[in-house]
């Protein structure tokens, strides 16, 4: 190994590589060697052991940092930075992957647009959401999220022949370009500011600056915007709910927690990295933006009748509550943003998967109504939904409670009690949508006789995320450890 | 077993539930009687909690403690002192009993049915023994799914309505109670360096007046809303009347104690200082008196049975919070009787209504009338119910509400007078609603063939009744039960009362 490439760069990398490798793989054998719409099921084996081997190499990493008694360590010169938060971070990603793949074969059948590059786009999208979690550098940051949000813009428009999923990949690409942008501008501030694209560097020269220097400023507010989109925060939202109702269901379940999980990870680097010495300015831009989040999140979500829509303004209310984390800013809000976003995304794809699950033939399955008599048609299904539902609502002893918890604790911590109080009162409102759906399914009648899709991935993602979802809320001690060590940000 | 025997109680009905689930739905009968057995089985073993329980300790009893998520400080901590021994005993017996009146009345998903209603006792059970807060707060709001889905569907005309406002109004109070409870967690970090949500642990706090006055009124929205105090009563009424009369019952008899509960057990103990905060109690008394006369008024002109019933509550849990805050012991005593009380009465009440409404699918006052004639065993039921909620001598509500009385005035002659007014307006309601429809002559032709009780429907009435009686007659247990619980909250809350008023503490003695 070479001075540029080093076994320390290697042993950083290896999971990217190896989720890169395998997605081209599958590209590559979709049409070589597998090339029978039969054989399609190879495919899926070879992302499962991708995902397996980008485990293997995330584990080693987790034990080295644990014998070794590290914090962290950096590879490429402080471009990658591997830090108990990136692990946490990764793990979180090739869970995602794995489950919303496993839902996808069956799922696409039915839509008719089965094809072998879906598998191949997952594991790349993977791929750039793992630069995200580790990069600490803007190159390296910017060229993840590229590769993350290209794989979704095409992933969204997957069903060619829907006028919904065209529009929605669209409008996803346009708005999702114009966000980029943005980004990179402020990032050219801020190397104007370092004459560095090191993270570390950065941070040193805004440190060195006043807080409210222009500059400072400017790169603050375009970079926020930029990283605001993503997550999809009020005001710069819209995009969601059109892309998220078009999209197909397995892509909106991976976009709503894959792609919201690792803008977190990369926001919370930016914030509490370069931007932390700006921490007075962005404290009151942050807080008025998560409460316009979950004002808007939550109203806006009362009224829908679409299931998807509704979740979609639903994960939208929940990036408001992990901007609070931010907001307090503490060792027990960095850890209840890092809680937050495991719990959410367990909850939030089990409830996506039941979707996916109602989409039969012929029967499109988003309204409320399809829902409707589906305790009675399939109790399994319902009752999951319900453990997902009273989660996201944050009713305990569900997994969703940890995650408010720790927000409010935060909060509390930091005196910030009128934030607390609001972020308490929208939990009320919450209830109240998600309820909707919860008497749909248990007191409306079915409007048709047809059941629900199953297959062996779909029981076993559904189980897996339902098990998930009541274990950690009433035994979270194992899962808290592992969250702990993601506070130790570099 | 013995040393576990809290976990026993606790997690009797949870497992019952489990087991209730492998049954298939089809068989409706083996998941009603699996159901009944479940129930019998959670009071039978609550009964060795009373023959162990040792009157003449202070402190908590057959305590258990095990770790849970030692990261957050939760701990499993359950734990009975008279005050929750008394709540748990009336939580399992009218629980069971619940059970069993609802074996006709419930036609549909009998499953389901079953099983929110085992899975609601545990979480009932669950309030009544926590000593962690966190624990406490998980079964706080474990309780509320269940009975969502007990009103929202089997309940009546307007139930989602009912069930829906129930469900928001209850989490409203609970999330802010939340923020309360980790106001004291993180105190507690601050002064002692750990975090802990142990009540014990809690209690050693110091806190500055004017945070205790924040955590309070945190907590009296939970708790408040629970009870429910005017003016944040307004679910009560609709829920009441939508749901399922086994479903009333709970959530009368039970449901609502877990509000008082919380004031006796977190908010006064917890936050003396407020507590006693003069305008604090002005406040709190001044609520309970507008519920007890308002209450009582608007059930003097309650067209519906049950809505009439509903309303009385509202009286009589006025009646409690009255005695919690007259901050004495006889008001304390006599508002923890009061509440068990009410659950024998109110409860009894409830499943009258529901046997008529069983029978002729309708709750207007005006479609009956001289019942007695017909239904004779009925007719004495329902007149031993309703004077044991009127407060008659010689029956369990005249004990309670006597003692109460006696703590207010204690307190504050003019807060006596006004409640007694509700006493004397609680007499006209019911003895006018029983003249309404039990007396006189049969005059809707509907009613002349209505069937009397049968031995289930009596087998349900008769352990409430035997309860009443024994309250009335000999409540001198109880008093004992109940002297040590109530007399460290007393201390806490006024550490020189003892000292002070050596006289008021005989005052108990009146009754023994």
């Amino acid at each position: 190994m070479s001075a540029y490439y080093t076994s320390v760069d290697h042993f950083a990398l290896i999971p990217a590589l190896m989720l890169a490798l395998f997605g081209c793989a599958v590209l590559l054998f979709d049409f070589l060697v597998f090339p029978s719409p039969r054989q399609r099921k190879w495919l899926l084996v070879f992302l499962a052991l991708g995902v397996g081997f980008a485990g293997f190499g995330l584990a080693r990493q987790q034990a080295f940092l644990a014998e070794q008694g590290l914090s962290d360590f950096t590879a490429f010169h402080g471009a990658l930075t591997i830090d108990g938060f990136s692990i946490f971070f990764n793990w979180i990603f090739l869970a995602a992957s794995l489950i919303v793949a496993l839902v996808s074969y069956k799922y696409l059948e039915i839509e008719g647009e089965h094809h072998g590059e879906y598998y191949g786009l997952i594991l790349l999208a993977n791929c750039g959401m793992y630069f995200l979690a580790c990069g600490t550098d803007l190159v390296t940051l910017f060229v993840g999220l590229e590769l993350m949000a290209l794989s979704f813009y095409i992933m969204v428009g997957f069903l060619r022949s829907d006028k919904r999923s065209n529009e929605a990949a669209l409008k996803y690409l346009l708005l999702g370009a114009f966000s980029s942008g943005l980004l990179v501008y402020g990032f050219s501030i801020l190397y104007g500011l370092a004459g560095s694209t090191r993270l570390g560097d950065i941070t040193a020269a805004v440190a060195g600056r006043s807080a409210w220097d222009p500059l400072v400023f400017l790169a603050l507010t375009t970079t926020a915007v930029g990283l605001l989109f993503k997550v999809s925060a009020v005001p710069f939202h819209m995009w969601a709910p059109d892309a998220y109702e078009g999209a197909p269901t397995t892509v909106t379940a991976y976009l709503s927690v894959g792609s919201k999980a690792a803008s977190f990870a990369f926001l919370v680097r930016i914030f509490l990295g370069p931007l932390a010495a700006a921490r007075e300015v962005w404290v009151p831009l942050l807080s008025a933006v998560a409460i316009a989040t979950m004002t808007v999140g939550n109203l806006a979500a009362i009224s829908q009748t679409n299931i998807k829509r509704l979740l979609a303004y639903s994960s939208i209310s929940h990036a408001g509550y992990i901007l609070l984390g931010l907001v307090a800013g503490n060792a027990t809000g960095i850890k209840g943003v890092a809680v937050y976003v495991l719990v959410y995304t367990f909850m939030n794809l089990g409830a996506f998967l039941v979707v996916v699950a109602l989409r039969r033939k012929d029967i499109l399955g988003e309204d409320l109504e399809d829902l409707g008599g589906l305790m009675r048609k399939s109790p399994g299904h319902a009752l999951l939904m319900l453990i997902f539902l009273l989660s996201l609502a944050g009713i305990p002893p569900t997994a969703g409670f940890l995650g408010k918890y720790y927000i409010f604790w935060a909060l509390i911590e930091t005196r910030h009690y009128l934030l607390a109080v609001v972020a308490a009162a929208y939990v009320a409102v919450a209830v109240y949508y998600y309820f909707r759906v919860v008497r749909s399914m248990f007191v409306a009648e079915a409007p048709d006789r047809e059941p629900v899709a199953s297959s062996f991935g779909l029981r076993l993602a559904l189980g897996v995320t339902g098990l998930l979802t009541l274990a950690i809320g009433v035994y979270p001690e194992p899962w808290l450890a592992l969250a702990q060590t993601s506070v130790l940000l570099r | 077993m013995s040393e576990h025997l809290l976990s026993l109680v606790l997690f009797t009905p949870l497992a019952g539930m489990l087991v209730l689930l492998l049954i298939p739905g089809s068989r409706k009968n083996l998941i009603r009687l699996w159901a009944n057995l479940v129930g019998a089985a959670g009071f039978l073993v609550s009964i060795p909690l009373v023959l162990r329980f040792d009157k003449s300790a202070g402190g908590f009893q057959m305590v258990e403690r095990a770790e849970w998520i030692p990261s957050l400080g939760a701990r499993y901590i359950v734990g009975i002192d008279g005050i929750s021994l008394l709540l748990v005993m009336l939580t399992t017996l009218v629980g069971a009993l619940a059970i069993l009146s609802s074996w006709s009345a419930i036609e549909e998903r009998v499953k389901q049915y079953y099983a929110m209603f085992l899975l609601q006792q545990t979480g009932m059970l669950g309030v009544f023994v926590a000593l962690d807060f966190f624990l406490f707060f998980v079964f706080w709001e474990v309780v509320l799914v269940p009975m969502y889905f007990i009103i929202g569907v089997w309940g009546g005309p307007r139930k989602l309505y009912a069930a829906i406002k129930f469900f928001l109004y209850t989490l409203a109070g609970s999330v802010l109670m939340l923020l309360g409870i980790l106001t004291l967690y993180f105190q507690h970090f601050r002064q002692f360096g750990f975090y802990s949500f142990e009540i014990a642990e809690l209690m050693k706090l110091d806190l500055p007046p004017g945070l205790q006055q924040w955590v309070f009124w945190a907590f009296f929205i939970g708790f408040a809303i629970k009870v429910p105090m005017f003016p944040f009563h307004t679910w009560l009424p609709d829920a009441h009347v939508e749901a399922p009369t086994a479903g009333s019952v709970i959530l009368a008899s039970i449901l609502l104690k877990m509000g008082t509960y919380g004031f006796l057990r977190f908010s006064l103990p917890l936050l003396p200082k407020a507590s006693i905060d003069p305008l604090v109690v002005q406040i709190l008394i001044g609520l309970s008196l507008v519920a007890i006369i308002y209450g009582a008024l608007v059930s003097l002109m309650q067209q519906d049975w049950k809505k009439l019933v509903a309303y009385s509550s509202v009286s009589h849990l006025g009646f409690c919070t009255l005695g919690i805050f007259a901050l004495n012991p006889n008001g304390l005593a006599g508002s923890v009787i009061q509440q068990i009380n009410h659950g024998i009465s109110t409860g009894m009440l409830f499943l009258i209504v529901g046997i008529v409404y069983e029978r002729r699918h309708t709750r207007e006052i005006a479609e009956y009338g001289g019942l007695a004639h017909v239904m004779p065993k009925f007719a004495t039921v329902f007149a031993i119910a309703m004077l044991s909620s009127a407060g008659l001598p010689l029956l369990n509500g005249f004990i309670g509400e006597f003692t109460i009385l006696q703590g207010a005035f204690e307190a504050n002659r003019i807060w006596a007078a006004f409640a007694v007014t509700g006493v004397i307006l609680g007499a006209a309601y019911l003895l006018w609603l029983y003249q309404r429809t039990m007396l006189g002559q049969i005059t809707n032709p509907k009613n002349l063939r209505l069937p009397d009780l049968n031995l289930r429907e009596l087998a349900v009435f008769l352990p409430l009744i035997a309860w009443a009686i024994w309250i009335g007659v000999y409540p001198k247990p109880y008093f004992e039960v109940l002297e040590k619980p109530v007399a460290e909250i007393v201390e806490r809350v006024r550490p020189d009362y003892f000292r002070q008023a050596p006289a008021a503490v005989a005052g108990l003695e009146v009754l023994r």
